[in-house]
């Protein structure tokens, strides 16, 4: 007898696609941002991606052997918490202060909930939202040229004009990875030419955005105010890495629309009545809590299923 | 161990109402941004457990069953009138620094909670000594919350600067709301974590009961209770 009339169970299609690969692809998509940041901010922004990246790996190496699991840093997700981690940091950041950000990260957000794949909310944006609260100065110091200046967006708020063309490419204050848009953009292409990431998510985030800011943002439809809108502070890294995160955003196809309507709202809410001028974090990983919930009400209907309470024809 | 002892033994380590019975929430949550402040609280709820067991303990046979909750709440709420004065008198600061909770110690469920299971069942002279150790645990809780909360979040202890501001950022989320629920969270997993090891050890800590009944069908804290018995 043939081997072909061996028939295992199911899946009998197999996809390449691992953990560790997928990891992989994410971290030289970010590659262009994290480089960029380094020649921007010097080498304090190289110091603190080295320690956050180690202090991610340490962390969760050091609670796998004290819970006696296997340990899994060789998936490269705690890298990928790492380097995202940095890239949400001011480059003037304390190093111990980013190593806590790392140790938050991993412990609380992620292994005490189960590890990759349990944690309820982007473990790199929970470690920035806990640095923002806990060191709320050394988290909005921002310094570019040897020269402490308000973002992009704390000045719009101010009133000041700001050059959207340098906002493009990135000459401005700033987290470490958040400033440049051209270098997360092709980023973001490598990731969804990949097919890593679908549009949904970022593109629902970006069109609701910019629906909010014409409609409350004061301005009107000034393009240039909108532009200036969309690439100052974290939207744009926030849009295509991190609320397209597998493990914390929906799964169902539309679910991914309306968490991205959420993200839009929640960060135009934020941005314009909130008292910081930036709220992309703190809107992803509120919706990130809402995503059971998402997910729970776009089921979508599989084939032949009848809804209840329709009669059967 | 006398009874007496058990007592406390009971209410400061098996039944300790911050770790294990998980009483009080409230102001254990909202009270411990420093040590001083939860050492105050819990020893002004210990002040009023004491003697708030002690009178429905001497009431017991005169409180009728049917408004027995009535009659616990004014007593000890008479109770709390009575500190709230004396700590305005004597300790203005902390006073205006436990604010609201201070009051608020009338609804505390630890007070009604013994008065209920404990006390309304019980002799004088244990109920004073439940009264004693349940405070001194919900103290000991408290201080520990505080302490941790002010180290961490203020470089202080007890408002003295141990940890010079020279090199030490203070973390400001520990003297903020999420603190609060981060360091219970990680005492109680402690706490669980000693549990365990005494059981792997032959030696448990009793689970805890909440009640000395043990009907809990007919117990007024069948709602809130932890340790209730599966039908």
């Amino acid at each position: 007898m043939s081997d072909l009339y061996n028939v295992s169970s199911s899946p009998h299609v197999r996809s390449k696609d691992t953990s560790s690969r997928i990891m992989l692809y994410v971290v030289l998509a970010l590659l262009p941002t994290t480089l960029f940041g380094i020649y921007n901010f010097g080498y304090r922004a190289l110091i603190l991606i080295v320690v956050t990246i180690a202090s991610c790996l340490a962390s969760e190496w050091v609670f796998e052997k004290i819970v006696h699991k296997k340990s899994t840093i060789n998936d490269f997700s705690a890298v990928v918490t790492g380097l995202l981690l940095a890239l949400n940091l001011p480059a003037t950041l304390p190093w111990w202060e980013a190593a806590l950000g790392g140790v938050f990260a991993i412990v609380i957000v992620k292994m005490m909930f189960g590890g990759l794949g349990q944690n309820f909310m982007n473990p790199a944006l929970g470690a920035r939202c806990f640095l923002l609260i806990a060191f709320a100065a050394d988290m909005t110091n921002f310094v570019i040229d040897e020269y402490t200046g308000p973002t992009p967006l704390a000045a719009m708020r101010s009133g000041e004009a700001v050059n959207t063309m340098n906002m493009l490419i990135g000459k401005t204050a700033g987290t470490i990875g958040e400033t440049s848009v051209i270098a997360i953009l092709i980023g973001a292409i490598i990731l969804i030419l990949l097919g890593v990431i679908d549009l949904r998510i970022p593109g629902t985030y970006i069109v609701t955005f910019v629906v909010f800011i014409a409609v409350f943002g004061g301005h009107g439809l000034d393009v240039n105010y909108i532009t200036a809108q969309l690439c100052g502070g974290g939207l744009m890294l926030g849009a295509f890495f991190m609320a397209t995160d597998y493990v914390t955003s929906p799964i169902t196809p539309n679910g991914r629309i309306l968490f991205g309507i959420c993200l839009g709202v929640l960060t135009g809410i934020f941005r314009m009545f909130g008292a910081n001028a930036e709220g992309v974090s703190f809107a992803i990983i509120l919706s990130n809590l809402l995503v059971p919930m998402i997910e729970k009400i776009t089921i979508p209907r599989a084939f032949g299923q009848v809804k209840e309470g329709k009669k059967h024809e | 161990m006398n009874k007496y002892m058990e007592r406390l033994y009971n209410g400061i380590i098996k039944e300790n109402p911050t770790f294990v019975l998980m009483l009080g929430m409230c102001p254990t949550l909202a009270v411990t941004t420093s040590a001083m402040n939860g050492l105050g609280m819990g020893l002004s709820t210990t002040l009023v457990l004491v003697f708030s067991n002690l009178l429905i303990s001497a009431f017991r046979k005169v409180i009728p069953d049917g408004v027995r909750m009535p009659a616990f709440i004014v007593i000890v709420a008479s109770l709390v009138t009575v500190v709230e004065f004396l700590m305005k008198a004597y300790t203005p600061a902390l006073s205006v620094q436990l604010g609201v909770y201070i009051p608020l110690i009338v609804v505390n469920c630890i007070i009604l909670g013994r008065a209920e299971s404990y006390a309304s069942k019980n002799p004088i002279g244990p109920s004073i000594f439940d009264g004693v150790g349940m405070g001194l645990g919900f103290t000991f809780g408290l201080t520990c919350i505080g302490i941790i909360r002010e180290v961490l979040g203020a470089g202080q202890l007890f408002g003295v600067q141990i940890l010079s501001l020279d090199w030490f950022t203070p973390i400001t989320i520990f003297v903020m709301a999420p603190g609060a629920f981060l360091v219970l969270a990680f005492l109680v997993a402690i706490m669980n974590i000693v549990r365990e090891k005494m059981d792997a050890k032959g030696k448990p800590l009793a689970a805890p009961s909440g009640c000395l009944t043990g009907d809990c069908a007919h117990c007024g804290q069948s709602a809130m209770c932890t340790g209730k018995k599966s039908e």
